[in-house]
């Protein structure tokens, strides 16, 4: 019955994505109109073959681990391809001929800039964070997944989001609002995922078998909430028509922009900073095998720190037509955020106490540890430049960059990193990676290139920033723009090569866990399938 | 180095554990209550200070009475009284006069040269070099006069834009409609043979009778152009689209059309003067 059911879905589904296809008043809408229709096409096929067949029995028993081993896969080969198209986009802003004649309107900078944001903070953030906390949850409740195959919808539903918004970016299809470019039918879609991630991980914590529910899964459901909340309250717009990409904001003029920046500056602090927070609480304690430092300070530190992000979003408006009161709310709360943030810095840091030889020994705890690192610095420097004087000259320069990429590719990529190396032989049952000596690698081709990469973006950007405002006595501007785009070219290289360095450790990451999973040896049979604890 | 006893492992555990994790029962460290103690007595001083709380009517203005727009204001005001003088003098001075007067010269090649790089860079470079239908400002080659009146006037009116009645305006027609193709390829090489090199010496033959029936009128016999038009040059090796056969042959055909904006209305008649001085400096001015 329940298959008739789908199939009655999924056939109506794929013929409306004909329609759609068919009356599509532009190319992306089109394109993606054919996606559909060839996804639940596929579907309805995939169901129709197995209708009647009795369904093989899902010991409930046992961990749901084939969505998280789907979701370290796709985390994985989304991050090479999110670090590629984003050491290419740097090289094409130091060699500008990189921007294809050819290609013009497909891959140049203005088109590729998005596809390289979503594809690190969605494809590979979002993914780790699924499945992460998928893994997470199961654990500390000692509970399987909630919902049965909803995981699996979650899984699949939110990669073809990645996929639609991915072919329209590049066909043309675009809100141009930061971070949150795709248009209103993939907004739409990527709510019904969303809402059935939360249902899944809500109905797992429901059903967990342990009494408190651990402070990894605070974090973890704080970011699928508010997520939920600023992605429907930022996208809501009205489409021109049914049959094409484009919509219309509700919002506009300076409204627009602060829903924009709540919306942008919360994608930070709830995607990836809560959401990684509840990564680190987890992954940390067990590789370190050590208790967390305090359960105090993750109380006070958690509520605080959700308390006051939700705030902090106008200091991307500074010196802009926003009103001066909500800039300093923005800024005075952004300042207020820095020991709260800092409080996962410590509670990760101190956790490793008495364990500090394991820095020397486990090149993973390492990568963890400079995260966290990196972690607490880009939480001291947002503050800092959320303060209005410094904003003036920072706002609009190569700094900001440089700041967002030592948080992105330190606290998140290393974060990520740990927790795939931690995950890998756990998941596919070996005894451990295949080599240690490669994750050393990997760890100092990350770490030099990022110390490349934000270095000459600090330079680069107080630099810009400088020559922007210089004045001669008469009170006339020294240097053109066009002045300072030639003095950033020597950066710009030092910051392609940065990214060179940071994917190619990755792709020893990949090529690490494929030969773990290949080679390792196996754990014996029998210890398979981690089962719930109590 | 004698390793430290480890004494603080006394502190005791909450009592839970979740797949294995434990958690301590440490207190909140000091240093970092009290840095949150004190960020927090800051904002609360800070939002007294200044415009910070949303009310009813209005948020609070702050004791400081600060505002990012007054404060621009008063940056830009000071430093307009500070030239006020000056620039009176500059907008009243002859043209021909400013760059006797040695202040005033140095003044409006400052002035000109940040007017420049903010308006003019973007479409003739900021080393004012031009681009490929963007003039190059630095030669000799001028289409609508080169004395420093006739550059005043070009940017203060500018060319072929329908915001300023008073903008030069003239317009080649496309050759495309009128002549064979074989008569375009004639004349685009004797236009070529004007500064040397026709990659077809018997076209530009040919070439030489077309030019004179159809282009001589605004370029005259030579090709040396008529600036009062904004006719081009043609004899000169200098080329605003390109030199080669098939840019001359694609002007020729479907003609071109470059406008420029009219900077009467976005800039003070003092900072028009001082451009025009910056550029008439830059080389090739008459």
């Amino acid at each position: 019955m329940n298959n008739y059911i789908k199939l009655i879905v999924l056939g109506l589904i794929t013929l409306f994505a004909m329609i759609a296809a068919n009356f599509a008043r532009d190319l992306a809408y089109m394109v993606n109109a054919l996606t559909i229709m060839l996804v639940a096409g596929g579907l309805f096929l995939w169901t129709l073959r197995r209708t009647g067949e009795t369904p093989v029995a899902v010991d409930q028993s046992i961990y749901m681990d084939d969505v998280v081993r789907a979701g370290v896969i796709a985390t994985a080969l989304w991050g090479v391809v999110g670090f590629l198209a984003g050491t290419f986009i740097a090289f094409q802003l130091a060699f500008p001929e990189l921007n294809f004649e050819w290609a013009q309107g497909y891959v140049n900078f203005g088109k590729l800039r998005p596809l390289h944001t979503s594809a690190v903070i969605f494809a590979f953030g979002g993914n780790a964070l699924i499945c992460t906390s998928f893994y997470v949850v199961q654990r500390t409740s000692a509970a399987r997944l909630w919902g049965g195959n909803l995981g699996w919808f979650v899984f699949w539903g939110y990669n073809l989001f990645i996929v639609l918004a991915a072919t329209g970016y590049i066909l043309g299809a675009t809100q141009s609002k930061e971070y949150a470019e795709p248009e209103w039918y993939v907004d739409l879609w990527l709510t019904i995922v969303w809402l059935s991630y939360l249902a899944v991980f809500l109905g797992t914590i429901v059903k967990r078998k342990e009494r408190h529910i651990y402070v990894a899964n605070w974090f973890y459901l704080s970011f699928i909430i508010t997520v939920a909340m600023l992605h429907v309250v930022n996208n809501l717009s009205i489409p021109v028509s049914i049959w094409g990409s484009k919509s219309v904001q509700v919002f506009s003029g300076v409204q627009d922009a602060m829903t924009q920046w709540w919306y942008g500056h919360n994608a930070v602090g709830f995607f990836l900073t809560a959401g990684f927070l509840g990564m680190m609480y987890y992954f940390v304690p067990k590789q370190a095998e050590r208790p967390i430092y305090s359960y105090k300070l993750s109380i006070i530190h958690f509520w605080a720190l959700i308390f006051l992000y939700i705030w902090a979003g106008p200091h991307h408006l500074h010196y802009t037509a926003l009103p001066d009161w909500a800039g300093t709310l923005g800024m005075v709360f952004s300042i207020i955020l820095w020991m709260p943030s800092w409080g996962g810095m410590i509670n990760g840091l101190m956790t490793l106490s008495g364990a500090w030889d394991k820095l020397r020994t486990d090149p993973v705890i390492r990568m963890m540890v400079i995260s966290i690192g990196f972690y607490g610095m880009s939480t001291f420097e947002g503050p800092m430049m959320s303060i209005r004087a410094v904003n003036s000259l920072s706002h609009y320069t190569d700094w900001t960059i440089g700041h967002v990429h030592s948080g992105a590719l330190g606290w998140n990529g290393m974060i990520t990193f740990g927790a795939l190396y931690f995950l890998v032989p756990k998941l596919w049952h070996r005894e451990r990676l295949y080599s240690l000596s490669l994750v050393s690698w990997h760890f100092w081709l990350a770490t030099i290139g990022i110390i490349l990469y934000a270095a000459s973006m600090w330079v680069t950007g107080i630099m810009e920033g400088l020559m922007w405002r210089e004045v001669d006595a008469n009170g006339f501007l020294v240097n053109s723009f066009a002045d300072t785009v030639g003095a950033k070219f020597p950066m710009y290289v030092v910051r392609g090569l940065g990214g060179v360095m940071y994917i190619t450790g990755s792709l020893i990451m990949c090529y690490n866990l494929f030969m773990t999973v290949r080679r390792s040896p196996a754990i014996e049979a029998g210890a398979h399938d981690a089962v719930p604890a109590e | 180095m004698a390793k430290k006893p480890e004494t603080k492992q006394e502190v005791s555990t909450t009592g839970h554990s979740w797949d294995g994790i434990e958690e301590y029962n440490n207190p909140l460290p000091r240093w970092w209550l009290w840095t949150l103690y004190l960020c927090i007595i800051w904002g609360i001083g800070y939002t007294i200070a200044y415009p910070a709380w949303p009310m009813i009517n209005g948020a609070t203005k702050g004791v400081l009475g600060y505002s990012t727009r007054a404060e621009v204001a008063a940056d830009i005001a000071a430093v307009e009284a500070q030239n006020e003088a000056i620039n009176t003098k500059l907008a009243g001075t002859e043209l021909t006069e400013i760059s006797a007067d040695p202040e005033l010269n140095g003044y409006a090649q400052s002035a000109g040269a940040a007017v420049f790089k903010t308006w003019c860079a973007q479409c003739h470079g900021s080393g004012a070099a031009g681009a490929k239908g963007y003039p190059n400002l630095l030669d000799n080659d001028w289409l609508w006069g080169g004395d420093i009146e006739a550059i005043h006037t070009t940017i203060s009116h500018g060319v072929r834009n329908e915001t300023d009645d008073d903008a030069h305006y003239s317009e080649m027609p496309a050759f495309g409609e009128m002549l064979e193709n074989e008569e375009i390829d004639q004349v685009v090489n004797y236009v070529l043979s004007l500064s040397g090199d026709a990659p077809d010496a018997a076209l530009a033959e040919a070439g030489a009778v077309v030019f004179e029936d159809n282009c001589a009128v605004c370029h005259m016999e030579d090709g040396t152009g008529d600036r009062s038009q904004g006719a081009p040059n043609l004899a000169d090796a200098i080329w605003l689209y390109g030199g080669d056969f098939d840019t001359v042959k694609e002007t020729v055909t479907y003609s071109r059309f470059g406008v420029m904006p009219n900077w009467n209305e976005r800039l003070t008649e003092a900072q028009v003067r001082a451009v025009a001085t910056y550029v008439h400096s830059l080389g090739g001015g008459e």
